[in-house]
């Protein structure tokens, strides 16, 4: 792999310096490096942040290849600048045993884009009956450390109560989704006063923020560590803080269309805003960007769920539920935490690197960006204005085409290998 | 009002487009008490009954009110819609507009099917939605908005006019019907007062947006509001085993019509009922069969209103 030279970029603390690259390594940062036979990027006026990891990916490989498949979906990773995601579960088969998380890690290695962290099952086949090979997904070579039913909730609570317990063995964590099933069946959008005129099945936020209660009390009792997916509401944002405020170890995440859509898009009838949890109010939404600011919600994860068109392309109810998310994710982030004024580029790299790494106990990602690290790097030019148009996904249910957001990835860098150059996204992945 | 390309909502019609509608239903009124009920406005004019549920009654209501107007009037039955896996909405309105119809009528389960329809480029013809899911049913505001204006003005004096300052309650299962929704949006349209007396968990949890005044007591309403209009709404029977309300004699009993209700109400006071009814459940067979109800004329309007809806948005293409 060739050497990099990163000349003048921002870091995330302000400062502005060269990083020299030797193969997987970032070796030097400082000002005025000096490297032989390195290909040089000139980072003047871009920001350099750890590259992004996604804690809540859905690559639809195996099982759904029509929508996206590893490949396609690492590739849209990288657009977006991260450089591992965590592929979801809820594929066919099902990733509830160590052959099939195994064969998802290989499919990321030979993509070569991001790194692909399989997320495994809780239970057998999502059915929420019995605990899948927690173990097993953990000692495998995949060495699964996040497991979630997402798409479905882990609604039995002595199930979710083990689940806690046994992944405890091996510093596992349960990533929730905070879903009360008999509150929400048949639910269709946000319920409230949008709901009421659309005459839509409401989804109400307690039928989230009461298995958030009650996740964090069982996180307390057993003393586990458990992960909030997708937070969409007001209620979810006080019930972690005050969790928190109290020492239990939970952690929280919020996508980028919480972060900046609301229920009143669901007027058009149009599904691609059908998203599950679905899109709140403005007032949740301003609850959950404070939140993002003063550290309630620990990150941004993009819960990108490809579709093909057919599912969205019907009507409200009939469509299939989800978004694409991966190559906005650190627009919205820029948008919310610097552009607003309201915090700045560290904090950017906590919610979009460090922290989804740590939660997933990955040791090469999200690293500061000092030698000796892994060179998994995002440089990002912030004066940039996008027109959302197409993506790198397989898919197309976009909600943002159309809008224009702040930020483009100008490059990404995994493991020494660029696999955006100025905007362009590398043909092949990493050998 | 020559604008009016769709009727998905009653929010489409404006004041003046509602009551332009109205009037021309009287018109339609006319020709239906003649003795050869026909005009020729639509000769040459496909019309599609797109029914995705079944509803013979809204669908037949539609057909005569096409065939009065000399449509050429197709039923399509779409058993199974893309909810259960059948053809999907999508495939059969491409397959309607290959066949050149000029209007959908459309009849369908999920809320938001008929605005779909309209929006997706997927079809040109006009679009009118005769109820989707639990959002609307446009047609069936207008059809009582008529009716009530008839009863209250007469027959001959009728035209030009809104509902002004007149008080409807609207009783029953607000949070899955459509009609409840249309009718709550143009009675306002119209200057109508509108009320909703429901068990609170058939209400939406929050129906801050829609403008009615919410009671939960029956008699207590019927007392204060001394309603010229009273509309029950149909219970469907899947909500009866949903813990909606305990049982159907709680609800008969708290909720429904029967003679002492009827006997509270103002002389002349309207009793509606979109049909079919559940007698014995939400309203008894003596109010259902008392002079104050207008059951049976709001059948027959019922023909002469979409006469009118689909004159105005089908007859000025000719212009």
């Amino acid at each position: 792999m060739a050497n990099l030279i990163i000349k003048n970029a921002t870091l995330p603390n302000g400062s502005v310096a060269d990083i020299a690259i030797a193969g997987e390594q970032i070796t030097a940062v400082g000002p005025n490096l000096t490297v032989t036979d390195a290909t040089v990027i000139d980072a003047t006026g871009l920001v350099a942040l750890p590259g992004f990891v996604d804690l809540h990916t859905h690559l639809r490989e195996p099982g759904f290849e029509g929508s996206e498949t590893i490949l396609t979906g690492s590739q849209s990773a990288a657009a977006g600048g991260f450089t591992a995601v965590h592929a979801m579960a809820n594929t066919s088969p099902v990733q509830d045993t160590a052959g099939v998380v195994e064969q998802v890690r290989t499919l990321g290695l030979e993509a070569g884009y991001v790194d692909v962290v399989p997320v495994g099952a809780v239970t057998v086949g999502l059915e929420g009956k019995q605990l899948a090979e927690l173990g097993a997904m953990a000692s495998s070579k995949a060495r699964v450390r996040v497991f979630s039913d997402d798409g479905k909730c882990v609604s039995d609570p002595v199930l979710m109560r083990r689940a806690l317990e046994y992944v405890k063995a091996f510093d596992g964590v349960i990533a929730q989704h905070a879903q009360e099933p008999r509150l929400t069946e048949g639910a269709q959008m946000n319920e409230g006063k949008v709901s009421a005129e659309l005459g839509l099945t409401g989804w109400p936020a307690v039928a989230e923020e009461s298995i958030i209660a009650r996740d964090v009390l069982l996180a307390e009792h057993v003393g586990s560590r458990v992960h909030i997916c997708h937070l969409s509401t007001a209620g979810s944002v006080e019930i972690v803080r005050w969790a928190k405020a109290k020492g239990i170890n939970v952690t929280a995440e919020v996508t980028p269309h919480h972060l900046l859509l609301t229920d009143e898009l669901a007027r058009s009838y149009d599904a691609v805003y059908k998203v599950n949890p679905p899109l709140r109010t403005q007032e949740d939404v301003l609850a959950l960007r404070a939140a993002l600011v003063d550290g309630t919600i620990d990150i941004i994860a993009t819960d990108h769920a490809p579709h093909p068109i057919e599912s969205k392309d019907c009507e409200w109810q009939a469509a299939a539920f989800g978004m694409l998310g991966l190559e906005i994710a650190a627009s919205v982030a820029q948008e919310v935490l610097v552009d607003s004024g309201k915090s700045d580029w560290s904090r950017v790299a906590q919610v979009l690197s460090h922290n989804p790494a740590q939660i997933g106990r990955l040791g090469e990602q999200g690293q500061e960006i000092a030698a000796g690290s892994v060179a998994n790097l995002t440089l990002i030019d912030p004066t940039a204005k996008r027109v959302i148009d197409g993506s790198h996904s397989k898919s197309d249910n976009n909600p943002y085409r159309g809008l224009t957001l702040p930020g483009a990835v100008a490059h990404t860098i995994y493991r020494g290998y660029q696999t955006v150059a100025n905007g362009q996204l590398a043909e092949t992945g990493r050998a | 009002m020559s604008q009016l390309k769709h009727l998905l909502s009653a929010n489409d019609l404006s004041r003046d487009a509602a009551i332009g509608i109205l009037d021309v239903a009287e018109e339609m009124a006319g020709v239906n008490a003649r003795a050869i009920k026909k005009l020729p406005t639509l000769q040459g004019k496909t019309v599609v009954n797109l029914f995705f549920e079944d509803s013979t009654r809204t669908r037949i209501s539609f057909e005569l009110a096409e065939k009065r107007l000399s449509a050429d009037v197709i039923n399509f039955a779409a058993k199974g819609s893309s909810v259960s896996k059948g053809e999907s909405l999508k495939d059969t309105a491409q397959t309607l507009e290959a066949m050149g119809a000029d209007a959908v009528v459309i009849r369908h389960g999920a809320s938001g099917a008929a605005q779909k329809l309209a929006q997706s480029g997927w079809i040109d013809g006009a679009i009118v939605n005769a109820g989707d899911g639990t959002h609307e049913h446009p047609t069936q505001a207008l059809l009582d908005a008529f009716t009530i204006r008839r009863r209250v003005y007469g027959v001959g004096s009728s035209a030009g006019r809104g509902l002004d300052g007149l008080k409807v309650v609207i009783v029953g299962d607000v949070l899955h019907s459509r009609v409840a929704r249309s009718n709550a949006i143009l009675l306002n349209t119209l200057g109508a007062e509108v009320h909703f007396v429901a068990p609170p968990t058939l209400i939406p949890a929050d129906a801050s947006n829609i403008k009615a005044k919410l009671h939960y007591d029956f008699d207590a309403a019927l007392a204060e509001v001394k309603p010229d209009a009273v509309m029950m709404l149909r219970i469907q029977s899947e909500r009866m085993n949903a813990s909606y309300f305990p049982s159907e004699r709680e609800y008969s009993r708290v909720w429904g019509m029967n003679s002492e209700r009827l006997a509270a109400l103002k002389p002349g006071a309207l009793l509606m009922h979109p049909g079919p009814m559940n007698r014995g459940l939400e309203i008894t067979a003596t109010a259902a069969d008392s002079p104050n109800s207008t059951i049976l004329e709001q059948v027959s309007n019922g023909v002469s209103v979409r006469m009118a809806v689909l004159y105005t948005l089908l007859a000025t293409e000719r212009n």
